[in-house]
């Protein structure tokens, strides 16, 4: 069998290993007890070739239904948006997806500088001080957060709304057990965090006070009055934010109500779906926190002619360097998506990006006006970005698979989260959705009977 | 290349350019301003380049020419494993089908993903003699701390609270003792021995019964293996601890042995590296998990399984560490390192560890003429250098470095591990061919040349970057993390 990845030839083996001085690679390997030997081959498919391995995966493929074949409402911390052309073209330049780390700052000024540009965007989205390079996904990037503001606060209890994305929850509550940390989540009330129960459990000993910027029904939380709040009760808590970048090219961005850490996931730029990962998160702190911020950061630099350079910085806050005295053991980024992030960012510029946020806000208020015209009710009261929750007479599970026969992926089923949402759809409307595509789906939601 | 400033994407920017094309707003009459309070929208837009296409196409290739990729030249950065990253797994993973999915349809709708996740699930089962793994872990780091947990919550279930010891040794990656302390351990080193493997005796010392476990990569970070592998699993696990392997040097055993039979309970892997998920300047990576059936009710939920013909997910598993990440795992890289095992098969890749190998003692075996060689047995996928005699003529190591830049080469890791004094580590990889690997060769021959006869062409080197050395304690001391807006 050939193998088009392997250059090997017999020639070279046999000249290769005559230079090393042994008769065969099994010498090579003699260092391997016997008694561990696999003395078998692997049981693994065999080999297949390029044609035929693509028809397989194409067939493969073709057995889901896609978000571009069908019509979808579904969102839920994962988005159908536009994608720029450009993106993927810039993203499949091999000089950024077969590089690695840019430790080498002379032959990786491309990837630096990718990066520093992407940090500087984070940073005026978010209005912070500070943003790094990037992290896995919105979810681990807020039980980072998490840790750090405890670490920093050296205090253990942390409150959290429940309208929280329910992965991100899932994924602190299995950090916090690591740390030792104790959660404690706050009800929601009418949509947004409930400032009563948030009034009880404030005090001098909490390390951080949590929210989503919409949260996870959609609603905007009201971020100053819960910054005052906290202000009152328990001033050196730590306010984490996680909030959709997409969302701050319209709302103001929670820098600009004193969070401390503001978190999420850039997904909605130039990064498709693919059943929810790779996405990239993203990290940002206040000037106070530059020094603690867990994973890559690039820096702005000369080098000896005085020209402008970019290398990674601040590294002694690492794992590699502080090993066992670390608080984080994250050592990539997703570069390559924080590029496909910078990139779509780039092409939407600064009035697309408004008008990307505002036609969501529009098609979201256009779908609120049809389903209410049906007679449906909302829940929650307040303001809201591109996500609305529609209380239907049947279960989400039954109106989804009658949405499917009309070729709409329908909304996220509520009850998944807790069982007191009952009949209520979690959906999403991106400019992508049509308001005659609306109008329909408005129309099949209002003739459902239980 | 010429040494010159390149404009960042906010200097290009011009008042009126535009880059983007929107979906036509058919229902521009809804009052946004009206839903919110003053306060809560954005006072000034976000500070976006404006570009046009072009511009912007012409920005980024620009930037793309300034870095060196795999595709660009060799780039034997050792445990990294930066071998070829095939262009069938791009396409495929960019099939609609597979990019254009939500984590939250009905599994009917993705039975198709499901299939070929079961399926990789069990391909890297076997391929590590584990009994069940899971895709769910971001990265190989996520992926320690993940199979630390589990170890964690197994000792806990059993009443075990005093298991508190991870032990690694000296010679280990950075990360292997920061996911035991970020796992709730305390992370303890055990020592190297004169031939560059774990000292057995004081291994004995060490493990107690307060061990949780030790963790190893195997071959080692030196390109070595471990002899006394399984006499390590037995003091571990004799004392109750178990055993821990970082699978980031997989590439070297691939259908020769496998960490499940050597005794390890808990493994995770690099499909970013050993299976060719492209390392995008710094990740997306994945690192999925494999354990021992003792292990594997502690596996993060929900678990991908399989019922009749069909695929679905288990959310109903009481003593599972819970979630590391949001959804299923990087879904997108695991695809490609799907495509991969189906392109190589048990043959290939048991050949791909071959001529890795192969590879890697043809290297060493030359340059041990130029270099000081510290440890002399056969090593597996990658090995070490120490830049010692260079060094007692005025050249270090990181200079070595640098002037190998100059000849197109991306240099290898140099000052890890940190126990062999002015450390190169070098790891060709299988997909080289030999005309590459006796050109750096001689590069590095070369390079030991000028070292003797005119030390300051390496001291000052590289000549030919887009820019000089950097200063980076400037850098690091005023850091400039972001472009101040005009």
């Amino acid at each position: 069998m050939e193998f088009r990845y392997l250059p090997m030839t017999k020639e070279d083996k046999s000249d290769m290993l005559q230079s090393i001085g042994v008769e065969s690679t099994d010498e090579l390997f003699s260092d391997i007890p016997r008694t561990v030997r696999l003395d078998r081959e692997m049981e693994l498919k065999p080999p297949e070739n390029e044609y035929s391995l693509m028809q397989e995966m194409r067939n493969l493929s073709e057995r889901n239904s896609n978000l571009r074949q069908y019509t979808s409402f579904l969102g839920a911390g994962v988005y159908d948006h536009y994608i720029p052309s450009v993106v993927d073209h810039v993203i499949s330049r091999s000089e950024f997806y077969t590089a690695y780390t840019p430790y080498q700052p002379e032959i990786s000024q491309g990837e630096l500088q990718a990066i520093f540009e992407f940090q500087t965007m984070i940073a005026d989205l978010t209005g912070m001080d500070v943003a790094n390079s990037s992290m896995y996904d919105g979810g681990t990037a807020l039980a980072e957060a998490i840790t750090l503001a405890a670490a920093q606060t050296k205090k253990k209890k942390v409150l959290l709304s429940e309208a929280t994305h329910p992965d991100s929850l899932d994924v602190i509550k299995t950090y916090a057990r690591a740390h030792g940390l104790e959660l404690t989540f706050i009800g929601e009330e009418n949509g947004t965090v409930s400032f009563e129960e948030l009034d009880e459990h404030l005090s001098d000993d909490v390390a951080a006070v949590v929210v989503q910027y919409p949260n996870f029904l959609g609603q905007v939380e009201p971020l100053r009055e819960i910054r005052e709040l906290m202000n009152e009760k328990a001033r050196k808590a730590m306010f984490i934010v996680s909030a959709n970048p997409l969302a701050l090219g319209y709302l103001t961005p929670p820098g600009d109500f004193g969070a401390d850490i503001v978190v999420g996931d850039t997904q909605v730029f130039g990064i498709p779906a693919q059943f929810g990962g790779p996405h990239c998160g993203y990290f940002a702190v206040t000037k106070k926190l530059m020094r603690k911020i867990p994973g890559r950061l690039v820096g702005e630099t000369v080098d000896e002619d005085g020209e402008r350079g970019f290398v990674l910085t601040l590294q002694a806050r690492e794992q590699h360097i502080r090993r066992e005295k670390a608080t984080s053991n994250i050592c990539s980024n997703q570069a390559l998506n924080a590029l496909a992030s910078s990139v779509a960012l780039t092409s939407l510029g600064k009035d697309g990006l408004f008008k990307m946020a505002e036609m969501n806000i529009q098609k979201a208020m256009y779908l609120k006006k049809c389903v209410e015209s049906k007679g449906l009710s909302l829940l929650g009261k307040g303001p809201f970005f591109n996500e609305l929750v529609i209380q239907i007479p049947i279960t989400v599970k039954e109106a989804n698979k009658k949405l499917y026969q009309h070729g709409i992926i329908g909304g996220f089923d509520l009850s998944r989260v807790d069982s007191k949402y009952g009949k209520s759809m979690l959906v999403a409307v991106t400019e992508l959705r049509s308001k005659e595509e609306i109008e329909k789906f408005a129309e099949l939601l209002g003739g459902f009977h239980e | 290349m010429s040494k010159e400033a390149y404009p960042l994407i906010f200097e290009r920017s011009k008042t009126g350019r535009t880059g983007f094309s929107l979906p036509e707003n058919d229902v521009a009459d809804m009052d946004v301003a009206n839903m919110f309070e003053d306060s809560y929208i954005r006072k000034e837009k976000a500070e976006l380049p404006e570009v046009s296409e072009l511009q912007l196409i012409r920005h980024y290739t620009g930037l793309s020419t300034r870095n060196h990729g795999v595709d660009t030249g060799f780039y034997p950065l050792g445990s990294c494993t930066m071998k070829y990253n095939p262009k069938l797994n791009e396409d495929v993973a960019r099939l609609p089908g597979f990019s254009h999915i939500h984590p939250y349809q009905e599994e009917s709708t993705v039975q198709g993903t499901l299939y070929w996740m079961y399926d990789l699930q069990e391909s890297l089962a076997e391929i590590t003699g584990m009994n069940t793994v899971t895709l769910q872990p971001a990265a190989g780091a996520q992926g320690e701390w993940t199979g630390l947990m589990m170890i964690r919550s197994f000792h806990e279930n059993n009443g075990d609270m005093d298991r508190t010891k991870v032990i690694v040794p000296d010679s280990a990656h950075g990360t292997n003792p920061a996911s035991a302390t970020v796992a709730g351990f305390e992370a303890v080193t055990v020592k190297t021995n004169e031939r560059g493997l774990v000292d057995i005796e004081d291994l004995k010392r060490l493990v107690d019964d307060r061990t949780a476990a030790l963790m190893l990569t195997n071959p080692n970070t030196l390109g070595l293996f471990e002899e006394d592998i399984v006499e390590m699993a037995a003091i571990v696990h004799e004392a109750g601890g178990k055993l821990y392997y970082d699978g980031a040097n997989l590439n070297a055993i691939l259908g020769y042995t496998r960490p499940g039979d050597m005794g390890f309970d808990v493994v995770h892997l690099n499909l970013h590296k050993t299976f060719t998920g492209p390392h995008g300047g710094g990740g997306p990576g994945s690192g999925p998990v494999g354990v021992t059936a003792e292990l594997e009710p502690y596996l993060p939920k929900p678990l991908l399984t399989k019922s009749g013909e069909s695929y679905t997910f288990d959310y109903d598993r009481p003593r599972s560490i819970g979630r590391v990440k949001p959804y299923y795992g990087n879904v997108g890289i695991n695809l490609r390192a799907y495509t991969y095992i189906r392109t190589m098969g048990a043959e290939g890749l048991k050949r791909v560890s071959e001529y890795a190998v192969l590879n890697a003692n043809y290297m060493m075996r030359r340059l041990s003429d130029s270099f000081e060689l510290p440890f002399t047995q056969h090593c597996k996928h990658e090995f070490v250098l120490s830049g010692k005699i260079q060094k007692k003529l005025g050249v270090r190591t990181l200079d070595m470095a640098k002037r190998l830049l100059d000849f197109g080469y991306h240099p290898p890791t140099i000052y890890f591990p940190t126990n062999v004094e002015e450390a190169m580590m070098i790891e060709p990889t299988e997909t080289e061919a030999k005309e590459t690997l006796d050109g750096f060769i001689e590069t590095m021959e070369k390079i030991a040349e000028e070292v003797k006869k005119d030390p300051e062409i390496v001291q000052e080197a590289p000549y030919s970057t887009v820019v000089g050395r950097l200063d980076e304690t400037t850098a690091a001391r005023k850091p400039v993390l972001k472009y101040a807006h005009k």
